[in-house]
């Protein structure tokens, strides 16, 4: 498992579009970074950066990459090797190199230039929400034959977490207005990667007093350490389903 | 050495394979022909385990192949289309294969060195053309010293003296001992290296015969015509096969 890994990595090191990620993003982070004097500012828009650009370039990238493997991948299994580890295997040096191109573009910046605990945590978000989005495009790749229909699960999977999810969330406080429903907001927010991310991080950030009453109560509960620890499970647990899932359904695919 | 019992298998309403038995042993070049969409390809990956079959059961050396990869270990397997993450070298990728069959530690390379591979080793897989994949994919199959052998159309791209070169090395195995299994469009690339022949169609076994039984029967002398002679005539009906 770890030769595949290491191969895996060492093409996707060299892969153009991983390159291009990269720089992308580093550009953004040190522009942004040094424009703004107000380093609290300067780390929102990161965050915004990273809500936009990871989910999506993370789910694209690696559903279209296992898709133009599959034949590699048969190649490989002809070998005695398990389904198990060959398909984790993929994922491993696939979520590693976006990992990496995540740290070099924004997390160094950030590190060098605006060093913080929430810094820290936005690096940590970022790269869970790249675990994350990685192995629902695994899932992705188990339960599509046909790469053009695994594309557009790709895509819409991504615009549900990135968009669709917070007009229903809208809608949901909209219309249980009246109703005490703080409590079962934190457990619909933690349907959705990327809210937890984000939370987690602007929590870290003083703006999480200008959230008005539900503010103060996700700073009461997430902004404390057993809210941190309960976000991070919470993106643990959408990195682990989706691999088990991917992994018991792969033993019965047809290559 | 290969024996498959009532295999089946449907891709949903299609049946791909259809309660298919068959045997094949060592020492012998089986052809398998038929249509497009025939079952060959299935059969051809059902051994390898690549396609999970609903029915049926496949032994390799009478042993089941289920839910046991280490019997690949035995397969060489040349894929009709050979694709290869595109930033890695042909080096990389020969050496990361040798890296993963760690159990094999003499490696055949009479092929690696026929195709000129060592010239070109640094190329990156996606610089190469088709015919250079489908060599590497041929040296590759060969690398481990595997006793079974299963080229999915292994002359399909490649150039007349590639060709022969790879020709002349499946004999060569044949000679040894080994199990051969083909599959091919190309008939007359079979013409001088099958044993036998198994016909697929609609997903069943139509024949399983010898080479130089059909012939003898059909009195044509080249593959192509034999076969040829078969689809014509009611062969199938007056053979009672």
């Amino acid at each position: 498992m770890k030769t595949i890994v290491k191969y895996v990595l060492l093409d996707l090191l060299r892969n153009k579009t991983i390159l291009v990620y990269t720089f992308i993003l580093a550009v953004l982070a040190v522009s942004v970074l040094s424009m703004s004097g107000n380093s609290s500012k300067g780390l929102l828009s990161l965050l915004n950066i990273t809500l936009l650009f990871v989910p999506i370039i993370s789910i694209l990238f690696a559903t279209i990459y296992f898709f133009n493997s599959v034949e590699f991948t048969e190649l490989l299994l002809a070998q005695p090797i398990r389904r198990n580890a060959m398909i984790l295997a993929e994922y491993t040096g696939v979520a590693f190199a976006l990992s990496i191109a995540y740290l070099v573009g924004i997390g160094l910046p950030s590190v060098l230039l605006n060093y913080s605990l929430a810094s820290l945590t936005l690096i940590v978000s970022g790269v869970l929400l790249t675990l994350i989005f990685t192995a629902l495009s695994l899932l992705i790749f188990v339960l599509f034959k046909d790469k053009t229909k695994g594309i557009g699960a790709a895509i819409i999977t991504a615009l549900f977490f990135t968009l669709l999810f917070d007009g229903l969330l809208l809608s949901f406080i909209y219309s249980f207005s009246d109703y005490p429903i703080d409590k079962p907001l934190l457990g619909f927010i933690s349907l959705n990667p990327v809210d937890l991310g984000r939370i987690l991080v602007l929590l870290q950030l003083d703006v999480a007093v200008m959230m008005g009453y539900s503010g103060a109560l996700f700073k009461e509960f997430m902004g404390s350490a057993i809210g941190s620890v309960y976000s991070i499970a919470c993106m643990s647990l959408w990195i682990l389903l989706p691999l088990v899932i991917s992994v018991r359904k792969f033993r019965k695919k047809d290559l | 050495m290969i024996s498959v019992e009532n295999l089946t298998k449907s891709f949903g309403k299609f049946r791909a394979l259809d309660n298919v038995s068959v045997s094949f042993d060592r020492g012998n070049t089986i052809s398998l022909i038929g249509p497009n969409g025939s079952g060959k390809t299935t059969l051809i990956k059902s051994i390898l385990g690549l396609v999970i079959p609903e029915k049926g059961m496949i032994r390799i050396n009478n042993t089941e192949i289920r839910s046991n990869p280490a019997y690949r270990s035995q397969i060489g397997y040349m894929p009709q289309i050979g694709r290869y993450p595109e930033n890695m070298s042909i080096a990389q990728v020969v050496s990361m294969l040798k890296e993963i069959r760690k159990d094999c530690t003499s490696y055949d390379e009479e092929l690696i060195d026929g195709f000129g591979i060592p010239a070109i080793q640094n190329k990156t897989m996606r610089s190469l053309s088709g015919g250079t994949r489908q060599k590497v994919s041929a040296c590759l199959a060969f690398l481990f010293r595997p006793d079974i052998f299963i080229l999915d159309e292994p002359t399909a791209g490649l150039d007349p003296i590639s060709s022969e070169l790879l020709k002349s090395k499946i004999i060569k195995e044949r000679a040894n001992g080994k199990l051969i299994l083909i599959t091919s469009h190309v008939l007359s690339d079979l013409d001088d290296i099958t044993s036998h022949i198994v016909y697929l169609q609609d997903g069943k076994l139509m024949f399983y015969k010898e080479v130089e039984e059909l012939k003898e029967s059909t009195g044509e002398e080249k593959l192509n015509k034999v076969i040829a002679t078969i689809m014509q005539t009611d062969y199938l009906k007056v053979h009672a096969l």
